[in-house]
């Protein structure tokens, strides 16, 4: 496997919660994802997926050992410039939608494009436009998110992490909030993503039928990778 | 990388703040209430420092130049047993209270470049009659136009006109106290006895009255000319020179340079007032320390909403980082929220503050004060408009920058 294939890697990663008392939540994370994987995490709850996916978003810096990045090493970067990694590179799916109340769906969409301004206005309204429609929700795209429903929520979240055409996608459960219907269509979201414009996936995931769909599963227990 | 910059920062501030149009007009609210009960206190203290210090310059020049009374001196210095003594009679000659070659003297003075007001006085005391009935008090021999000039005499005469005083070489200007006492209205005569003996008729062509009843029951003024001869003296003979100067506060350190300038004893105001400056300096630290607690109070009411009001938004703040905002954003957006409600509040507040100015002073309180000594002071309004726009900065800045640091994880896992 070349170097340059791979899209991200972490060396030898732990970490600790120190509340309520200390307790090390992830120990000896190692492995590299390859450009164009669709890989999924599985574990029972509180086995560190979840923690794991933070600390892979740069969300969470506070761990030990080495992350990489599209060959750039992100343990020592400054706060700046992990948000414009996560701005450019990472797009990220919560559980919970976590969408701006005040804004339309388009506009939820639009922000992370906005703040690239990697295009001009114009060309990143028509793009989120296109998303959402992927997406199902071209008729929701002026409604405020508020007014939404659950699942519609969680659809604009993806749209809105699909937009910056990001190197890697993560998500965790992603689909948790979706019925089978929206499930299978952001899977094949996803699968294209992956075969067609070799972006890459990470999603947390309980739900083993798409756990055993994607192209690798990892699996986890008491903060170790067993798979 | 970055082909367009689009300006979605200022566009966040705008939609919160006009989404939550409630939320921004309360916030907005604690910052007019601030603004304003800090402009309307200052103007209060100050309009009331200001007015009891004009009320101190209705009598009081900034400075008296006088000859004071001196005794002769003793021809030997100190007793010596050794040699033979000279005995002297040390006495008050009436020579000393006079100021030499007043005139020219007046002259030099008004060349000075911060003066603004020179009037020579001739004073005495004496007695007014009418019939049986007298009152024994004090007379001030004036130039009149310059007297009203520098105390603004017309605005202490009830009834008549100060400058008949000028047309009428025996007018007297009669404190209301006197003509109550003595029962004379405007136009009656009444007589005045000097000291010396010398009687005069003189004719009331205006009434006075300075608010200070000690004063309003002794003080008159005449012309000049009538004073000296009141005192059997010559066109020459003046006893004190009155002298205002461009800033009052510079009156004590401007002592010694009339002192060199004429030769003779010169006074300031605060001396000649001791306790009523006394009370004016307690009355300025007063006015400073509550103008201090207002602000504080008001700066923290003012940080306490502003800072209520990004906590509130915290989960934005972990969304907005999550999606690639810097904390450089985070502080631009919260920054330039808090600056908005700011301005919106201090314009508010200084409209708050005019009204609340206007009302104040349209409350009479009567006496020589008239309507409650409050006006609109632009300096406060300044002072206002700057702390306040550095205020709500601050309330902006901090609470931001605080959340900002945080990794956004930290803000949702609470």
């Amino acid at each position: 496997m070349k170097n340059s294939d791979i899209i991200l890697s972490t060396e030898g990663i732990g970490k600790y919660f120190y509340e309520p008392e200390k307790f090390k939540v992830l120990t000896d994370i190692n492995f590299d994802i390859k450009k164009g994987e669709f890989v999924t995490m599985v574990g029972k709850s509180g086995s560190g997926k979840s923690t794991l996916l933070y600390l892979l978003s740069t969300m969470d810096t506070e761990y030990e050992g080495t992350l990489t990045l599209d060959g750039e090493n992100l343990t020592k970067q400054k706060k700046e410039r992990l948000a414009e990694i996560r701005n450019e590179k990472i797009g990220f799916v919560f559980q919970f939608h976590y969408l701006l109340p005040e804004f339309s769906s388009l506009k939820n969409v639009m922000i992370p494009a906005l703040k690239l301004g990697k295009y001009s206005r114009e060309e990143i309204e028509a793009k989120a436009y296109k998303t959402l429609e992927m997406l199902g929700l071209k008729d929701q795209a002026l409604k405020n998110t508020s007014k939404l429903s659950g699942g519609q929520q969680q659809r604009v979240a993806i749209a809105r992490a699909l937009i910056n055409d990001p190197k890697i996608i993560m998500g965790d459960e992603p689909t948790g909030n979706l019925d089978s219907k929206n499930t299978s269509i952001v899977f094949e979201i996803f699968k294209q993503l992956t075969a067609e414009f070799n972006q890459t996936v990470i999603a947390v995931t309980h739900d083993n039928d798409f756990a055993k769909a994607s192209d690798r599963i990892i699996e986890m227990a008491d903060g170790r990778i067993i798979l | 990388m970055k082909k367009y910059k689009h300006n979605i920062n200022s566009e966040i501030a705008y939609t919160h703040l006009f989404t939550k149009k409630k939320q921004t007009f309360i916030a907005a609210l604690g910052v007019t209430v601030g603004i304003a009960i800090f402009i309307f206190m200052n103007s209060l203290m100050n309009g009331f420092e200001v007015a009891s210090i004009e009320s101190l310059f209705k009598s009081t020049p900034h400075l008296r130049i006088y000859k004071n009374d001196a005794l002769s001196e003793s021809l030997v210095g100190s007793l010596d047993s050794s040699k033979i003594n000279l005995i002297s009679n040390p006495k008050i000659t009436s020579e000393s209270k006079k100021i030499i070659n007043p005139i020219a003297l007046l002259k030099t003075l008004k060349n000075e470049p911060e003066v603004t007001g020179v009037t020579p006085n001739v004073s005495g005391n004496v007695f007014y009659k009418n019939g049986d009935s007298e009152v024994s008090g004090r007379v001030s021999g004036v130039i009149i136009e310059e007297q009203n000039a520098m105390f603004n005499l017309q605005s202490y005469i009830v009834d008549g006109n100060y400058a008949n005083l000028s047309g009428y070489q025996n007018g007297i200007i009669l404190g209301v106290g006197i003509a109550e006492k003595l029962n004379l209205k405007m136009n009656d005569n009444v007589t005045v006895t000097s000291a010396l003996g010398v009687n005069k008729l003189m004719k009331i062509v205006a009434l006075l009255e300075t608010g200070n009843k000690a004063i309003d029951k002794t003080l008159s003024y005449i012309n000049l000319p009538v004073a000296q001869q009141l005192q059997k003296q010559s066109p020459s003979y003046i006893t004190d020179i009155y002298l205002n100067i461009n800033d009052f506060e510079k009156a004590e350190a401007s002592i010694d340079k009339y002192k060199d300038l004429t030769g003779y004893d010169v006074e300031d105001w605060e001396t000649a007032n001791a306790s009523a400056a006394a009370a004016n300096k307690m009355r300025k630290m007063m006015a400073m320390v509550i103008s201090l607690s207002i602000m504080l109070v008001a700066a923290f009411g003012i940080y306490n909403i502003l800072n209520m009001t990004i906590m509130e938004k915290l989960n934005d703040i972990a969304i907005l980082k999550a999606i690639g905002f810097s904390g450089k954003d985070i502080v631009r957006i919260f920054v330039s929220e808090a600056i908005i409600i700011g301005i919106i509040g201090i314009l508010f507040g200084l409209i708050l503050a005019f009204i609340l100015i206007n009302l104040m002073g349209n409350m009479w309180v009567g006496g020589d004060i008239g309507f409650f000594p409050i006006r609109v002071f632009p300096k406060y309004f300044g002072v206002g408009i700057i702390f306040g726009l550095v205020i709500t900065f601050f309330a902006g800045y901090i609470p931001a920058r605080k959340a900002a640091g945080l990794d956004p994880i930290s803000i949702f896992r609470k």
